[in-house]
């Protein structure tokens, strides 16, 4: 299951475009968006990606950084981002493959993540996550931006 | 900070680029000029007799000539010819390059010169972003996308 509201986000490690770690200390201080997605190029996620690009200075201006995940390797993913001129910067949970999305509660059996977004807090807790009911389903960035507005 | 939550679309409003019959149903479309699928769609929509309400989804990364386009649209627009431009662009999506807006401009009998200052102006811009902005609080996440009767229908749907 996907890991909830309230939730201590475990110990991960993930890897940046240049190969470098990005782990759960880099969550600390600030607001994180985890856009997982099941595979770079795809339709749907091509769609996600350009669709979150576009409000990207909103996302900034809520004060979250969005980053996207997919157990893609780091230059499928660099390439991906090259493709579609986003700026959201990518990290691959390619080896030990899907660790990092198993521990979110996000690997879906077919070998790649669910479509799932995970808002995590300064303390490294979730403060919202979702997970769409189908891949194929695209979650619009207004569930993103409900998530941030202050209770 | 947090502009962008969900709201409702909005009614059809006075700055609103309308056509069709006053007593026809209203179909309010989030389209893209670049976008093939709205291409289809407002052929589609051209066969029914709808009060037919269209605003700007441009996404540049997927389609990045639709910013261009959909900025063409709203400059002829303050011509007059907002429909004619819409279905020009919607007519050649291979050709949305500024020399082909241009020609289309010229086509139209428009003012070239307002129209170059126009298309480029901080405040079509701002037209087109507000009307990206409405669809993304709605909801819609691709194009086309039309709202019937307070439903979203998303997508190459079969029935509207």
């Amino acid at each position: 299951m996907t890991l909830k509201a309230g939730d201590q986000v475990p110990e991960f490690t993930l890897r940046r475009g240049d190969g470098s770690e990005f782990t759960r200390a880099d969550l600390e201080g600030k607001t994180t968006v985890l856009v997982f997605y099941p595979f770079a190029f795809s339709p749907v996620c091509t769609d996600q990606l350009n669709l979150y690009d576009e409000v990207l200075d909103d996302f900034g201006a809520a004060g979250a950084t969005l980053y996207g995940v997919s157990c893609d390797s780091t230059y499928a993913q660099t390439a991906f981002q090259d493709r579609l001129g986003v700026r959201i910067e990518q990290l691959s949970d390619f080896e030990p493959k899907g660790e990092t999305c198993r521990a979110f509660g996000v690997y879906h059996p077919g070998g790649f993540p669910q479509r799932a977004l995970v808002i995590v807090g300064p303390d490294a807790r979730v403060l919202w996550s979702y997970q769409a009911d189908s891949p194929g389903e695209l979650p619009g960035a207004n569930l993103i931006f409900d998530a941030l507005a202050p209770a | 900070m947090t502009e962008l939550g969900s709201a409702p679309v909005p009614e059809l409003g006075p700055e609103d680029h309308v056509r069709g019959p006053e007593d026809g149903r209203v179909l309010i479309e989030y389209g893209d000029f670049e976008c093939p699928y709205c291409a289809a769609m407002s052929e589609r929509l051209a066969g029914m007799a709808c009060r037919l309400v269209f605003r700007h989804f441009p996404v540049r990364s997927s389609h990045p000539r639709a910013w261009p386009a959909a900025c063409a649209a709203e400059a002829a627009g303050l011509q007059g010819r907002f429909w004619e431009m819409h279905d020009l662009l919607f007519a050649d999506q291979g050709r949305l390059e500024d020399p082909h807006l241009w020609q289309r401009a010229e086509t139209l009998g428009l003012d070239l010169e307002r129209f170059e200052r126009d298309r480029r102006s901080p405040d079509v811009e701002a037209r087109v972003k507000r009307d990206f902005r409405s669809g993304v609080r709605g909801g819609v996440v691709t194009t086309p996308t039309v709202f019937a009767d307070g439903r979203m229908h998303a997508g190459r749907f079969e029935s509207l």
